[in-house]
């Protein structure tokens, strides 16, 4: 028995039940790459990552990307990057970084001389 | 659209998490405690991962064949701001399904693999699709009032603790506020219409009324615990909850455009606060899960063709020497 639908056109493709049919494969990368998409709102912004798209050739990803990502607002530039090209570090590895926040001699709020310029004000060096 | 409150889960799958590295498992928990994301690579309990695969997957399937029924409507739409304005809700109910599929990738889950699940028959998706809309009017309920419904659910969820799905739902929640205002612009404009109009659209959210309740899911009461994914900050907030906030907000915008919601028992109790109504029809509910509601079969048949369709697009601009890895976030 074929699908009648309420929409005549879905009628019209005398579509058997999918469980009538033998099991659909798509094959492993049918779907082909995938690739990360860089997005710039405003001249001057950077541009930030905003997600993926799966496509057969940047060209094409960058079609996709632009409807997928720049549909709505403001866009003025788009990057394509494939994800094999990615170089991206463990987060495992993250404790390599772990004592950064803490090295204050690499912050300007990591000097203070206020306390002695003060200290020097008040002693008899100071002429 | 539409990750719904009820996620289908097969119970045989579950994983023994007992069976997990206690070290690990604790550190895991811990930084979900801390309330900070876990990423794609990290280690996770396979439990959370196969949970996560299970209620992204079904949401992007959602998604992608929730734009079926209102994408019928897009030749016959009156007028040509409404017109633009459903293509552009379809197109992105399709959006989503992208990005969510993507989500569900990062955790190892192929689009492919979870695309053939659906037009195969094997994955759910979110029963509220697989109710016929019969006239304009339907595509003012389903945009107003299931787009609301999947609001509640998809804010939620987006304070969860995956980041990619965060991610992927910050991007669509915004998208989801066009979708609610443009419901309830045709809405508002059927119910203070003409008689006839007015008509449609009650005709219409009589119909959608149970499947509207359906759509959170059975009472906690009903069904299985769910603290594990609640400590993991996979479900977000219980079915009851959700359904109570979505009748406080959306019950008093139905009555005030003189539209009677189709059940006599429901009102807020003083006492408690609380929203009381009529139980929907729950073997109803899980009849429509199984496939044996009114479009099932048509929602798989018209999404599988629409796939067996591109087949030759997607062959002839297949690269030989493309490599698929998984995405980043
Ligand atoms: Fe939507
Ligand atoms: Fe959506």
């Amino acid at each position: 028995m074929k699908i009648k639908s309420l929409d005549p056109r879905v009628s019209r493709l005398e579509l058997d039940a999918v469980d009538k049919q033998p099991d659909a494969v798509l094959k492993p990368e049918e779907h082909w790459e995938t690739y990360q998409v860089f997005h710039q709102r405003k001249r001057g912004e950077k541009h930030s990552s905003v997600g993926i798209v799966h496509a057969p050739s940047a060209e094409m990803a960058l079609v996709f990307a632009k409807e997928q990502y720049g549909r709505r607002g403001e866009t003025v530039n788009m990057w394509i990057v494939n994800t094999r090209d990615v170089l991206a570090m463990d987060y495992d590895d993250y404790d390599v970084f772990a004592t950064t926040p803490d090295k204050m001699y690499r912050d300007p709020a990591g000097y203070k001389v206020n306390d002695k310029i003060a200290e020097f004000k008040k002693s008899n060096l100071h002429v | 659209m539409y990750g719904g409150g009820y996620i289908h889960d097969d119970q045989k799958k579950k994983t023994d998490i007992t069976a997990e590295d206690p070290a690990l498992l604790a550190e895991f928990e811990a930084r979900i405690a801390r309330g900070e994301k876990i990423e794609p690579r990290d280690w996770m309990p396979a439990e959370y991962r196969r949970q996560l695969i299970r209620m992204i997957e079904q949401h992007a399937h959602s998604e992608i064949i929730g734009a079926l029924p209102e994408g019928t409507w897009i030749t016959r739409a009156p007028g040509f701001r409404r017109k633009l304005a459903l293509m552009a809700k379809v197109q992105d109910e399709v959006g989503h399904a992208q990005l969510l599929y993507s989500a569900a990738e990062t955790l190892g889950k192929s689009r492919e693999d979870m695309i053939n699940d659906l037009i195969n028959g094997k994955s759910k998706y979110s029963n509220v699709f697989n109710y016929p809309s019969k006239t304009w009017a339907d595509v003012a309920v389903i945009g107003f009032l299931i787009d609301a419904a999947a609001i509640v659910n998809q804010v939620a969820n987006s304070k969860g603790s995956y980041g990619p799905y965060c991610r992927a739902l910050e991007r669509i929640c915004y998208e989801e506020s066009f979708h609610l205002k443009q419901g309830h612009s045709i809405f508002v404009y059927l119910a203070t219409g003409t008689p006839t109009q007015r008509a449609m659209v009650q005709d219409a959210l009589n119909r959608w009324w149970q499947p509207i309740m359906h759509f959170f899911g059975p009472s906690d009461k009903m069904s299985q615990h769910t603290e594990t994914l609640m400590r993991w900050k996979v479900k977000m907030a219980s079915n009851d909850d959700m359904r109570q906030q979505f009748l406080n907000m959306y019950v008093p915008k139905i009555r005030e455009v003189g539209i009677v919601i189709p059940d006599p028992n429901l009102r807020k109790n003083p006492e408690t606060n609380m929203w009381e109504f009529t139980e929907p029809d729950w073997n109803e509910f899980y009849e429509v899960i199984k496939g044996n509601g009114p479009c099932n079969a048509e929602r798989l048949a018209v999404r599988r063709a629409a796939e067996d369709n591109g087949a030759w697009v997607r062959a002839a601009l297949r690269k030989a020497d493309q490599h698929y890895v998984t995405p980043l976030a």
